[in-house]
This record gives C-alpha cells, structure tokens and sequence, in this order.
C-alpha cells in the first residue's frame, strides 16, 4: 500500500488512463485482502484509504473519481442483494425517510455472504468498462468527422489519436495539431497521425487564430471535466477554445465517464490551489538564459492546466454517447452517490 | 494609286493608310524606278481585270503591304490593350500568385535581367499557403554573386544576408539599416556619361531592393521608406550637380529615419507613459524596439509597475524584450503563449507593437498578436497599439492567409545534434509524407480587439488609417 502512495507522489504514471486503472486495481486488492463484516465497514476501508491516496496526489481527480464509484459499486451491489431495486438506495423521498424500517446507523449493516464476490464481481465488470472506453469513444467518430474537413486539435491525447484514426479509415480529412508548447506532446501525436497518412500540419501555438477561420471543428481531449461542465485541460486549451469560440468553430471534447469529478472550479491560490500545477520553468526559459545576470530575478510560470469554461464548449463525447456540457451535472449522480461527496 | 488600295476589300482603313505612308518611305529610299514599276503594274493590272495572272514582283509587293498591315494592326492593339491597362488599377504583385506559373516565369525572368540570384522554392509545401512563397533555407543566396559583378552594391549583399540570417530583425531596425545601405550605394554612385542621375539611379535601385525582397520580403516600413526614397530621386532638378544632389538626398534619407523613427519615437513615449499607472501590470508580446522604449521611459518617471513578457516560438524574441527591461531594472515575469489565460486576470493593460496597420484597421503583427489581444478583450483588458504613423499601409487584408511570410518548417523542429525530445526531428520530417509543418510570420488583428492606436499624430483609434494616410499623402 505505501509502495503505491509513494508512486502517486513521485507522479509514477503516464496519462489518466494508466492512472485510473493503477487505482481501481490497487482497490480492488484492498477489497479482496482486508477483512470486512459488513457493507459499511467495508466502506469506512475505502475511504480512509481513498483519503490517503487523494491527498498523496490532490491535482490528480481521478483518484478521487474511482474511490467514490467503487463506494457507490459498494451501495449498489448492497441494495440490490437485499432484494430492493438500485434506484431504492438512490432516491431520497420524504416517504422513505419516514418509513423505512433501517436508521442511518444501521444501514449497510447486515452481513451478507456473497456481497464480497458481486463487488469484485461488479468492480472487474466497471475495469472492463473503462477499458473498452477509447474503443467506444473512436466508434462514434465517423458520425462527427465529414469528408474533406479541416479539425484542429492540441496536445496529445490518445483519445483523440483513436477517434482520428478511426475516422481516417472511411473518411478523408486535413488535421492541424497546434504544438503545445513548452512540452511539444503536439509533434508526437502528428508524427503518429501522419505515419496512418492522415494529411496533417503542425502550427505553433501564437498561430492558432490565425489558422481560426479556416478549421471547422476543433477536436480535443481532457484532462478532467469538473461538475459544471468546464474542462481541466492542457495549457493552451482555453485560447484554443476562446480563438473557437470568436471564430463559431464547434469544440469537441472527448472524454470517458472517470474522468467526471464532483469538484468546481475555484480561482483560490496560495497553498490550497490544487487545480493547476506548475512544471519546472526550465522548459520554458532553461538555465543557461535565466541564470545570466540580466534575467536572474525574472519569474518564469509554466502551468501545466488551464480552465476551460462551459460557455466555450459545445459537445462532449464519453463512451456512453454525447451531451451538452449543461447536462454533465446530472451523470454524476448516475456515477457516485451524494453521501460520498466528501470523503 | 491611291484609288487602288482603297478599292481593295481586305485592307482596314487605317491599316491601308499606314501601310501607304510605308510604301512612300520606301519609295524614298529605295530605287524610285522599281517601285514605280511595281505599282504601273499594279493599276494596269487592276484596269485589265482580275483574271489575268500577277507578276513576281507584284506578288512580293502585296505580301510586304499585307505584312505591313498586319505589324500596324498588332501595334494598335498593343496600345489599346496598354490604355486598357492602365484604366485596370492596382496590379497584384508577384510574390502573391506563386501558384500561376506564368507569372512566376515572368517574374524569374525579370530577376535574372537584373542579375538578382533566386531562392529556390521547398519540396514541401502547405496547400493552404500554396499562392506564397514557401522558401527552405537550403544555401548562401548569395553562392551565385560573383566578384565583379555589377549588378548590385556590396553594402545592399551585406544587408541583404542580415536580413536572411535574422541578425537584423524588427521593422524600425530593418527600415533604418535600409536607409543607411542606400545611403552607401547614393555616396558610391557615378552617373554615366549621357544619362541623368534621376533615372538612372532608380533603374540602379530596382535590381538592389529585388534581392531584398528575395533574401526577405519586404516589411511595411520598408516599403514605406523606398516608396519615400523614389519620390525624393525623381524630384530632383536636373539642373542640379551630380555632387549637390546625391549630398541632398542622403540628407534626406537620414532625415526619414531621424523623424519617422527616432523622433516618433520620443513622442509615442510621451503619450503612451500617460496610459501606465502606479500598481500595473503591464503584458507585452515578443520584441517591439518601440514598446521597450515606452516602458523605460515610464519607468524613468517613477511609476511604479511590472511587466509580463509573453513570447512565443520559434522566435522567442521576448527574451530580448526581457533582457532590455531586466536591464533597466523593471519587474518582470515571462511566460509562453499557451499560458496566457493562467496569467490573465493579474494583467491590467496589454501594449503592443505592431509591424504595419492596414487602411481598413486590421492591425498587421507578429504572429500571436491576434492571440494575445483576443484573450486580453475576453477580460476586459484594455489593449493599446504603439506604431509610428509611417507603417500605415493603403492594403487591405481580412485574414492572415492572403498575404503573409512563411519561414522554413525547420526552425520548428528539433535542431540538430539536441538530445531527443518531443520535437520531431528532420528526417522524420522528411520522410513522412503526410507531415507538413507551418511557420507563420505574421497575423492580422481585427480592430474590435484593441482599445486604440498610439501614433506620433496622437492617440487615435484603429479605423483612422485611412485618414492619416491621406494627410500624409498631402503633406510630401
């Protein structure tokens, strides 16, 4: 267990998809290993390791993410053991409040004998799941992609890859990757692009608004998206977005459910500001410029995220279809339950 | 004789007469028996009739009138369609149709007249930009100049291959060092015997700013100063010694620098530190020679402020902005362009510079410009331009794709010999086929994007262009 809170913190990962499944994974250890009575018990295990690993890694939503839908696979597999319908557990009526026959303290108390095999059970089905996710996402790409288009798109993201690979198979298109300076994850993603002979171009960042009004869609992945329907994505993001937006370019975003966080964006700053992270400002002005005596007490920023507002996005696509930004907010309940808010 | 020719149905009127005036020229010149020879014939041929055959020499002489007729006739056409030229208006330039290959042969054929070397264009080229041209730097442009040549000055060489290199870089600079190399080829220039300094110096000058243009093309304030530089030349007096006028017109080369530049200067500065306040935080992108000098100079007054340099690659100019203002002991930070919304909301005013401003307002800058600005409006933040009034520009453009300057995709990638990074190195570059790489110079900004423009004639807002233009037009 240490082992996995020391690689969190030394940010021994590549990538939300490798994350999410080290998570899930090392959670699914835990349930299998600790002894547990009962349903609440199991869960208090859970949580109190959830609240290590969030704040061994507080940037990283993901963690957050899982442990709160393996709580609510926790809810789900309870109740419906018990024989009532999940939607019971849900639901929090006025009716069911006055009659139902368990208090807060005792619910999730009866011990029940298979309830550790349908978890495990219900958690390898939800891994399944996320793995199928990028297939699911790329096989709705040839409905959003018409011949002959020109899509933008910045960073890398393997989502993207997939869903533009996928659509060059039946579809010709142009793709134009702005690089994402200071860390060039652009030139990667177009040498892939180009090596499946999709015609692409790479722009530099201070390009894109110039190439603006000749892109009709603008394609791009996410890092997170956050309970209001903004995006947590790479730096440079929102300029796109915003450049879109004068523009009247659609802004696609894709993006598989776990990536969903509860959270709202908040400018706070000072020690509690987890949503961005500063990289080493050397990728932006190295050593040999900065240490010179001239420039000695200049401050060098290299955030890593930027905070995309809902207003500038138009369609997300997850493997479960595409939504409204607006609509975001309502999937998180279909994700975790309100009692799991707070760890 | 005369009679003759007109019965005959298958001359034009004026063709006819021009092609009599011809057989009377020759008639003067030639033997006067011949001809009269030929022409007795001729009308006793046409009182006999038809019918009967022609002689050799008749033959001869209705071919030279039919030859004469069609020359007249293909002279008057020419001039109709010179006349009808003139009355078309503006011509679009070469450099902007490198997708006709007529016009590109016409424009090779004229550098290679003026002994001009000529880059040769890239194999890989953006199918988006394919009306521009898409040089790679591949050798020394000037490898084909050989000693003794003529054609051009050693002075414009030695601009020319800064201009390449990127050692001068900056619109004022590169208008200035313009100046100051013409201002060499003037002091080193002998009229030949028979010719009059005025024209001659201009078709001189011709051949000088198309290597330029081939080395680099031509900046707005470039243009503006040779558009200057002409009229100087063709007013001069010809009553005017050689000496005399070559000193005047270097006096009043180094005067347009002096004013459009130095002075200008001064007077943005003191208009534009009235806009910074105690407790700013000023944004500026990249280097601008004229927005370094208006912050120092807030700063000398004693305001109290600090600087956010946005830069962005593969120029990364603002490191020299940074170390410009570092220097003269400003607070500054630097960031790239992606992170310009993170450092938004500390920003309060974004100054920038501009390389030309358009007649219908647009507001030509180095690429990012537009960025910056629009991410500023977004929040409310009030961007202000700082141009000297001699880059106001009569084109007029809406998008940064019709006219603009491609760099060599190289400068993009990784150099060589670096370490492996992310960037793409150049042979992978090459060898994928479907790989194109992008290097825009310059963008155009929309004028509801800026707050106003700071000239030396004031602080004026971007749609005013075409009325300083005009004032200035009065004025030389």
């Amino acid at each position: 267990m240490d082992q996995f809170i020391l690689d969190l913190k030394q940010e021994k990962f590549n990538g939300s998809y490798d994350l999410a499944y080290k998570v899930i994974n090392h959670l699914r250890k835990l349930i299998s290993q600790t002894r547990w009575a009962h349903a609440k018990e199991l869960m208090g295990v859970i949580r109190k390791e959830g609240k290590q690993l969030v704040a061994a890694q507080p940037s990283e939503y993901v963690i957050g993410n899982m442990v709160r839908r393996v709580l609510k696979i926790v809810r789900e597999e309870y109740v419906r053991l018990l024989g009532k319908s999940e939607e019971f557990a849900n639901t929090e009526s006025l009716h069911k409040m006055l009659t139902s026959a368990e208090t807060e303290d005792e619910k999730y108390m009866k011990s029940l004998k298979e309830l550790k095999t349908t978890v495990m059970e219900a958690v390898s089905e939800y891994i399944d799941e996320m793995d199928a996710s990028i297939h699911n996402i790329a096989a709705q790409a040839i409905e959003h992609i018409h011949s002959n288009e020109v899509i933008l798109t910045i960073g890398k993201s393997r989502t993207v890859e997939a869903f533009l690979k996928q659509a060059a198979k039946k579809r010709k298109f142009h793709v134009i990757v702005v690089e994402g300076a200071p860390l060039y994850h652009g030139h990667e993603l177009a040498a892939s692009l180009a090596a499946h002979n999709i015609e692409t171009t790479i722009i530099t960042d201070s390009a894109v608004f110039a190439m603006m009004s000749r892109v009709n869609k603008v394609i791009i992945g996410t890092h997170s998206v956050l309970a209001n329907g903004g995006l947590k994505a790479v730096s440079g993001a929102h300029i796109v977005a915003q450049a879109a937006y004068q523009h009247a370019v659609p802004l696609i975003v894709l993006g598989a459910m776990f990536k969903l966080c509860l959270l709202h964006y908040s400018d706070i700053g000072g020690s509690e500001a987890t949503f961005n992270r500063l990289a080493s400002p050397h990728r932006v002005l190295d050593y040999y410029k900065a240490g010179s005596q001239d420039l000695c007490n200049v401050q060098v920023y290299c955030p890593t995220f930027d905070y995309v507002p809902p207003e500038l996005v138009t369609l997300f696509i997850s493997n479960i279809g595409g939504n409204a930004p607006s609509y975001m907010y309502r999937l998180l309940s279909e994700m975790y339950h309100p009692n799991d808010h707070e760890l | 004789m005369q009679s003759a020719d007109v019965g005959d149905p298958s001359k034009a009127n004026k063709a006819v007469k021009k092609s009599v005036k011809k057989e009377r020229r020759k008639e003067k010149i030639s033997n006067k028996g011949d001809s009269s020879k030929s022409q007795q014939q001729q009308s006793v041929q046409q009182f006999d009739g038809a019918v009967a055959p022609k002689s050799k020499a008749e033959l001869r002489a209705e071919r030279r009138a039919k030859q004469e007729a069609e020359r007249a006739a293909k002279t008057l056409k020419k001039e109709e369609q010179a006349k009808s030229n003139k009355a078309k208006g503006p011509q679009v330039s070469a450099n902007l149709q490198v997708d006709d290959p007529k016009v590109q042969k016409k424009a090779a054929k004229k550098l290679e007249k003026q002994q001009v070397p000529q880059r040769t264009e890239g194999h890989k080229k953006v199918t988006l930009f394919s009306h521009l041209h898409q040089y790679e730097r591949s050798v020394s442009i000037t490898k084909d100049i050989g000693f003794g040549s003529t054609g051009i000055h050693p002075a414009i060489i030695k601009l020319g291959l800064q201009y390449a290199e990127g050692i001068i870089t900056g619109s004022n600079a590169r208008c200035a060092a313009l100046m100051n190399a013409v201002c060499h080829l003037i002091a080193d220039y002998e009229t030949p015997p028979q010719k009059e300094l005025a024209r001659h110096l201009e078709s001189k000058l011709k051949p000088a700013i198309s290597f330029l243009n081939q080395c680099r093309p031509l900046s707005v304030s470039m243009g503006s100063a040779i558009k200057y530089m002409k009229i100087k030349i063709t007013k001069i007096p010809s009553d005017m010694s050689d000496d005399k006028a070559k000193q005047e017109l270097i006096s009043d080369l180094q005067a347009f620098v002096h004013v459009n530049i130095t002075l200008a200067k001064q007077a943005i500065s003191n208009s534009a530190c009235s806009k910074i306040s105690d407790g700013d935080v000023v944004m500026i992108y990249g280097s601008s020679s004229l927005i370094i000098h208006v912050l120092n100079a807030a700063f000398k007054t004693g305001r109290n402020f600090r600087v956010v340099v946005v830069d962005g690659r593969p120029k990364l100019s603002g490191i020299r902005a940074l170390r410009h203002l570092c220097r003269a002991g400003i607070k500054c930070s630097y960031v790239l362009i992606s992170a310009v919304s993170y450092i938004m909301p500390e920003v309060t005013k974004v100054f920038l510079g501009a390389h030309g401003l358009l007649s219908n307002g647009y507001v030509m800058g180095s690429v990012g410009t537009s960025l910056v600005s629009m991410a500023a409006k977004a929040r409310g933040v009030p961007v202000i331009v700082c141009c000297e009034a001699y880059k106001f520009c009569e084109r007029v453009q809406t998008d940064s794709f019709v006219n603009n300057e491609i760099g060599d995709p190289r400068d993009l990638l990784a150099t060589d010999g670096s370490s492996s990074g992310p960037l793409i190195k150049e042979d992978a570059y090459k060898n994928l086929d479907s790989l194109k790489v992008l290097y825009l110079t310059y963008d155009v900004t929309p004028p509801q994007y800026m707050a106003m423009v700071v000239t030396e004639l004031g602080m004026l807002p971007c749609t005013s262009v075409p009325v300083v233009l005009r004032v200035r037009s009065f004025d030389t």
